[in-house]
């Protein structure tokens, strides 16, 4: 800190002085502005859904179809992925590099679980008759959950590759950031579950098609 | 505290992954140029491109008025002509003033707050190769003949797949989407870099106001683009999938369309004409000779503006009948919205005003901003008041007010711009004589083309019409609109000429041929790669110009405190010397970019790598997939999954064998 020029000083490699900042690290800075970028994305896409809401013409309605115990669980196991990437974060900035590792892996595979689930979700609402060109509930629960799964499928396959770094110690505690941003990215993607089993499994699942109308299972 | 380069501790240990092609190294030839990073570059390839698709969507433009210029032309046909205008909407606004608009800020925004380069120099350039592929996917559909047709709007369902079963619209879905990964990435990059890479001193209330603009332009871009990315991922399914987003036959609703679009539509117009203003405001005061008139009310109102564009966008939708309380209040915060634009026209004229000003041509183009923009602007709140709007809607009246402010302002202050910067760009001036004509040619085009066109609105010429009846009395009118806008393309033909011509004569032009203010031209023309020897030390807003007229600290500083040189630059400015302080108290060394650079003696800039241009080859060849096969996908998918991971595994330099 250079008081004679009464500016904060902070200083590269060379004792030039570099910078002005947020003191937030640009990764990060860059991570949290992303967030706020895909706070948009979604939240177009819900208020989607809630426009769309009880507008569909034929069934099957969202009361036909929807399972809140079984959401509940992978909702659990993705919200104890976020525990787990909190822990996995915590090791490695310790250099505790062996139970990050294993922390790590435990997101990517509770991850795992929360997709499988949604899988089997999918693939039972196709047999019993809800796909995205049955219906407009059908096209807006399939694209949003969709691309929220492909969001978590994206930060899998980046926490897999983060894990690997672990192993062979390419990911230590002196670049821990790079895990500390795939783990703001969890996090978010986490969020927007929450908001979204909300809208669409908690406010919804007693949607009925309107009056007189088929219900779509039989 | 970073180490210069990555030790042998950490080196051996880390993953690698095979290089198919050699990192280039040298700094020319074409390979340079493809595996560039260094953001003056990416500033050029971005200019270059964007003023061919200029040339493009004015020969788009040309063909129009050509069909327009009599009654009952038969010239072009009514598909064609759809196709035209949605291109050269488009074209104008995705391919044009929002790239010629990243090159300013490519070009600039290191120079301006004092740095090396932009804060992720790969994902710099990985924006331009998305934007440079996006715009020739976009493009390739006139060499099929199957252009989208369905407005720059994209209306839905006018654009879904049962009004519109060409491949057009397809292309204009996944195109825009593949733009659009190019701007938000873009748009990260220079967010991070004006927060965390200024100069020592440089606090906000320092910064030149080109680099306010851009990042509010910036957060803009960032919050608004993925709401068109929702979109136009729901026509797309709707299109290639079969889903019901806006099937109406399914209880899709044409109006939800109407409101994405324009949720992102409305900021999109500020995201065109913010940058503008802030190039605006760095030609001002330096030919007016003396500091811009009320800099923190011309931010805040920049400021002001990007926030409140979000809160405007159903003036768009004042006939679709959404009912009087929602005209209302959005005719009520559309003419707010006037209120900070007023205030930065005021600021403009207060800076000219008894200033000492030079007529250059760069002064020239951007007094005529001021002029087209207000004229611009006041048609503009005319529409804000909804029966005014239900007579114009559709009309060539509206065509006439965006082009006034898109035209008449954001083109003619990137003009300016590129007078104004040019000498720094490239070390030679261009011929002032040439400019001046190219200016005054330019002018008198434009309104002879579109001031009319409010005449012809008034008079109820509807849009995107392909001809008109012999009867309606409109034929001499648009003969003088087409004659215009042929003026116009002559003016930027002599804009080429001159470019020629000055390359030709390369009269240098010297570190500072303007007697500029902000950074940029404390250093020689063209800038050395790294940018700056020494990065400055700001003191005062202008630093650059106090630096070189000391005498005037005194005259313009009076009334914020004495001994300037000595005050904690944090504690200048009531504003946010307190937020200020929590910045700097946080602050620690590692966001420099370069965190292990090599090169240039002891600056360390990143190196040159080839990643970007194959990641977003890959991203560009899904985006064909999705239009074509399944394969197609595949491919692309390994393109980008190759591109992805030799990018992660590449160090942002090759570690150096002689350490110095």
């Amino acid at each position: 800190m250079a008081a004679a020029t009464g500016t904060y000083e902070i200083k590269n490699e060379h004792g030039e002085v570099i910078n002005t900042s947020t003191g937030l690290s640009n990764k990060k800075l860059l991570m949290w502005s992303f967030l706020g970028s895909d706070v948009m994305f979604f939240g177009s896409f819900i208020a989607t859904y809630l426009v769309y809401r009880n507008r569909s013409l034929v069934g099957p309605y969202p009361a036909d179809i929807l399972d809140i115990p079984i959401t509940s669980v992978s909702t659990f196991v993705l919200l104890m992925s976020s525990l787990a990437m909190v822990l996995a974060l915590s090791y490695i900035q310790q250099g505790r590099q062996k139970m990050g590792t294993f922390w790590i892996f435990s997101v990517v595979v509770l991850g795992a679980i929360f997709l499988l689930f949604q899988v089997y979700e999918f693939n039972h609402f196709g047999q019993v008759g809800l796909t995205p060109r049955t219906n407009l509930f059908g096209t807006t629960f399939f694209i949003l959950t969709g691309l929220h799964g492909a969001h978590v499928t994206l930060g899998v396959l980046w926490l897999i590759f983060l894990g690997f770094g672990s192993i062979k110690g390419s990911l230590r505690a002196d670049n821990a950031i790079d895990l500390e941003i795939a783990g703001l990215y969890w996090h978010f993607v986490d969020i927007v579950w929450i908001v979204i089993f909300t809208v669409i499994y908690l406010i919804s699942a007693r949607d009925v098609g309107p009056p007189g109308s088929v219900p779509g299972l039989h | 505290m970073q180490t210069t380069h990555p030790g042998p501790s950490r080196e051996p240990i880390s993953l690698s992954f095979p290089r198919i092609i050699p990192r280039p190294k040298s700094e020319y030839g074409i390979w340079s140029w493809i595996s560039t990073v260094d953001h003056k570059r990416i500033g050029t390839l971005y200019a270059v491109t964007s003023f061919f698709w200029f040339l493009v969507g004015g020969i788009e433009a040309l063909l129009m008025r050509v069909q327009l210029s009599q009654a009952d032309s038969t010239l072009i046909d009514p598909e064609m002509f759809n196709q035209l205008f949605t291109m050269h909407g488009t074209t104008m606004v995705f391919l044009v003033v929002m790239p010629l608009s990243a090159a300013f800020f490519n070009w600039l925004i290191p120079l301006q707050i004092g740095a090396r380069d932009v804060a992720f120099p790969r994902l710099n350039a990985l924006s331009f190769w998305i934007f440079l592929f996006g715009s020739l996917f976009l493009n390739f559909s006139w060499l099929i003949g199957d252009a989208p047709n369905g407005g720059w709007f994209g209306y839905a369902p006018n654009s879904h797949v049962a009004f519109n079963p060409t491949n057009g619209m397809n292309f204009w879905v996944i195109g825009l989407n593949i733009l659009g990964v190019a701007s938000i990435a873009a748009g990260l990059n220079f967010i991070v870099t004006i927060l965390n890479m200024r100069a020592p001193g440089m606090s906000l209330t320092k910064m030149p106001v080109f680099t306010w603009m851009t990042f509010v332009t910036s957060v803009l871009i960032v919050l608004a683009l993925p709401v068109l990315t929702v979109a136009l991922i729901q026509l797309q399914v709707d299109r290639l999938y079969g889903t019901h987003f806006y099937n109406t036959a399914a209880g899709g609703d044409p109006v939800l369309w109407q409101h994405v679009f324009w949720l992102f539509g409305h900021p999109e117009v500020y995201i065109l004409i913010l940058p503008a203003m802030g190039i605006v405001s760095e030609i001002l005061p330096v030919f007016s000779r003396k500091p811009l008139f009320g800099y923190s009310f011309l931010v805040f109102a920049g400021v002001a503006i990007g926030f409140m564009g979000w809160f405007v966008w159903s003036h768009h939708m004042f006939t679709v009948g959404l009912g009087p309380a929602a005209n209302s209040a959005f005719a009520i915060s559309t003419m707010a919205i006037a209120i900070p634009t007023g205030i930065k026209i005021f600021n403009w004229i207060g800076t000219m005003w008894g200033g000492s000003i030079r007529f250059s041509t760069a002064m020239l183009f951007a007094i005529s901003f001021i002029a087209m923009f207000t004229i611009g602007g006041l048609s503009g709140v005319m529409h804000a008041s909804v029966p005014s709007d239900a007579q114009q809607q559709d009309t060539y009246f509206v065509v006439a007010h965006f082009h006034y402010v898109l035209f008449g302002g954001a083109i003619m202050a990137i003009f300016g711009g590129i007078y104004f910067w040019w000498p720094k760009a490239t070390g030679y001036m261009l011929s002032e004589k040439l400019g001046i004509i190219n200016w005054l040619i330019m002018l008198i085009g434009f309104n002879l083309q579109f001031a009319p066109q409010h005449w012809l609105g008034l008079d109820g010429m509807p849009r995107r019409i392909f001809t008109y009846a012999e009867n309606m009395g409109w034929e001499n009118t648009n003969m003088i609109a087409s004659a215009g806008g042929f003026l116009m393309a002559f003016s930027v033909l002599l804009f080429m000429i001159n470019v020629v011509y000055s390359a030709r004569k390369r009269v240098p032009a010297g570190d500072d041929p303007w007697d500029g203010r902000t950074l940029e031209w404390s250093i020689s023309s063209p800038p050395p790669h790294y940018n700056f020897e020494k990065i400055p030390n700001v003191e005062h807003r202008d630093d650059f110009w106090f630096t070189k007229h000391p005498e005037l600290i005194a005259e313009y500083y009076h009334d914020e405190h004495s001994g300037e040189l000595t005050a904690p630059s944090g504690a200048q400015f009531d504003e946010d010397a307190a937020d200020e302080e929590d910045e700097h108290a946080e602050a620690h060394a590692e966001e420099h970019h370069g965190d292990d650079e090599h090169g240039h003696g002891g600056i360390h800039l990143p190196d040159m790598s080839y990643y970007p241009i194959i990641l977003a080859a890959g991203l560009t060849i899904v985006g064909a997939g999705l239009m074509t096969a399944v394969p197609v996908i595949i491919i692309g998918t390994i393109v980008l999954l190759w591109g992805l991971l030799g990018w992660s595994f590449e160090p942002v330099n090759d570690p150096v064998p002689d350490s110095h």
